[in-house]
């Protein structure tokens, strides 16, 4: 059993490292309203969160993280930048692993500042680096940009773009997509003329929201598709190429530097890509041992959208992540209605850590 | 309950209902100790959890549905061969568009950016649902809880698609509906469980154990 003392000591030691940079100190309410975070990560998260409800608000949930509130109520109030940071718990619903906590810890930093969001990008990882010193740590890092931006960037329908980064998250259904689109498996056929397809609306009762207009759009885009040209072998080759690549930093940067020679549309990616590991050699980090995974934050960290990175405990494989953080871009935009403006967050498990810190005493 | 009784004497246990038809209770003939209690379906997955119940019978889809790693707290001992139903998701059938889950999650999608909210499913089978969605990778659904009727849901404008059980499928083409090709959850029938959890005592050890026994010869 944790004294709770040493570990409200272990947070406060971990907090202090962020609110050395002036942020401001956050609370929030343990009840959120759920819509907000249903919207977010769909009905997974009722998998993961305790619900209660409120006679007056509906469905309500203990809080199962701070990000997505701290968001909203950044972009509510002020859009002008900001450091937060806080320090408190967070509950989790533990279905498929009962051993772990339903109610731990976090300690976080979120900065909303548009100005240099590379540098941003290596304050927060660098910070949470400081903050983890003394603890055996592996660090893994990644860029879900890059991995958008060679989405977008493959020679085919924005339809089919769009059906893709909407999975980017989800990546059996990715590469699901991915291989109907490629021709390597086969895609959905109209196996009927448009008119048949017609008279056999007729033959049924409609019901329910989805009318028949949407119906018919859909045949014509499933039609269309089936029409399309699949997407170019090569092209799907440098994409797997990037979801497979494993390397450091520097070699990782000089690898995709070559793919894009075949692929212009990742350059601005790169380019951000080179900054960052610029401003986090800056900061005393070696980018030459810093490991770098093309797949990295496409499972579990749904909402970022760029520099991803995770610090994991080197001698206890199955422990959660000690730490997790990235830039989330769009959904400040999501949230946002409208305005939008560049962020980078990470959150540490106090628990973890000092476990961590007496194990390694010992 | 008849073909359970049923199931029961063909393996020479027979299950006899209290006197009064309105006591929800009962013993087994020729067999002391051992206390027959009636309860709905969907209750005895929580006996059999806590251990108040030794053994029950009900169907497999509420004992997974109810119970988290059910197989640590319930342990299936035969199925009963009846009470078959499949647990699938259904679409209305006039989606001529829609006959898999690819398609149904593409159209997850357009119906997000048509209506500007999350595809409804009725269902009261959240957690078996919500795994299934999440394992085949489908998005931006939402669901919708039906205790029962739960066929009519769309008919009444509650949902776009609904998880339900179903044996014939007779129900669901009244109610306009059609499954999909590979939408099935889970397939269930009556099986008896014996609790993991609850204690037994010698003696309740051993009527158990010669419970158990006779189940065995005829299988």
């Amino acid at each position: 059993m944790t004294d709770l003392k040493d570990l409200s000591r272990e947070a406060k030691r971990l907090a202090v490292v962020f609110e050395a940079t002036g942020a401001q100190v956050v609370e929030l309410d343990f009840l959120q309203i759920s819509n907000v975070l249903l919207d977010l990560y769909g009905e997974d998260i009722r998998g993961r969160a305790f619900i209660t409800n409120d006679p007056v608000y509906g469905e309500m949930m203990l809080r199962p993280d701070f990000t997505i509130p701290i968001v909203e109520q950044h972009m509510t109030n002020s859009l002008s930048p900001a450091r937060y940071t806080y320090c408190g718990k967070v509950f989790r619903r533990q279905e498929e692993f009962p051993d772990r906590p339903r109610e731990f810890l976090q300690v976080g930093y979120e900065i909303f500042d548009g100005a240099n969001p590379e540098k941003a990008d290596a304050e927060v990882f660098s910070l949470v680096n400081e903050a983890l010193n003394g603890i055996p740590v592996r660090i893994a890092t990644g860029d879900i940009g890059i991995l958008m931006a060679a989405v977008r960037s493959l020679s085919t329908t924005e339809t089919r773009k769009k059906a893709l980064l909407r999975h980017i998250w989800r990546p059996h259904r990715f590469k699901t997509l991915l291989n109907q689109f490629s021709g390597l498996s086969s895609k959905p056929q109209p196996n009927q003329d448009l008119k048949d397809y017609n008279k056999l609306i007729d033959k049924f009762q409609t019901i329910g929201s989805r009318n028949i207009q949407e119906i018919k759009e859909r045949l014509q885009q499933i039609k269309l598709e089936s029409e399309t040209d699949t997407i170019d072998p090569d092209e799907v080759k440098i994409l797997d190429d990037i979801l497979s690549l494993k390397d450091t930093c520097t070699v990782a940067l000089s690898y995709l530097e070559k793919v894009s020679k075949k692929m212009p549309g990742i350059e601005k990616t790169l380019d951000n890509f080179a900054k960052r590991l610029e401003f986090l050699e800056n900061n005393g980090i070696s980018v030459d041992v810093l490991d770098f995974e093309g797949s990295y934050g496409r499972t579990s960290m749904e909402y970022y959208d760029g520099f991803v990175f995770g610090f994991y405990s080197e001698t206890q494989k199955d422990l959660a992540p000690v730490a997790t953080g990235g830039r989330y871009d769009a959904l400040t935009e999501r949230m946002g209605q409208g305005k939008k403006i560049p962020a980078v967050g990470a959150v540490l498990r106090p628990d973890l850590t000092l476990l961590l810190r007496e194990n390694n005493r010992d | 309950m008849g073909q359970t009784f049923d199931w029961f004497s063909e393996r020479g246990i027979n299950l006899v209902r209290s006197d009064s038809d309105r006591e929800y209770a009962g013993h087994i003939k020729g067999i002391k100790n051992v206390q027959l209690v009636f309860l709905s379906a969907s209750e005895i997955p929580r006996e059999l959890s806590s251990g108040r119940l030794h053994f029950g019978v009900t169907g497999n889809d509420v004992i997974q549905e109810k119970l988290v790693h059910f197989n640590q707290l319930a342990k299936p001992i035969s199925e009963l061969g009846f009470g078959f139903a499949d647990l699938i998701i259904a679409v209305p059938s006039f989606w001529v568009d829609v006959d898999t889950l690819d398609d149904f999650d593409a159209v997850s999608a357009q119906f997000r950016d048509k209506h500007g909210y999350r595809l409804r499913i009725a269902t009261k089978y959240h957690r078996l649902l919500r795994e299934f969605l999440m394992k085949a990778g489908v998005a931006d659904y939402q669901i919708v809880d039906s205790q029962g009727a739960t066929e009519g849901a769309v008919k009444n404008g509650l949902a776009e698609a609904i998880a339900d059980i179903t044996s014939t499928g007779d129900t669901l083409k009244a109610n306009h509906l059609k499954i999909l090709s590979d939408g099935l959850i889970l397939k269930s029938q009556a099986t008896l469980f014996k609790s993991v959890v609850a204690d037994f005592s010698q003696e309740e050890n051993q009527v158990a154990n010669s419970l158990l026994k006779k189940l065995r010869a005829k299988n």
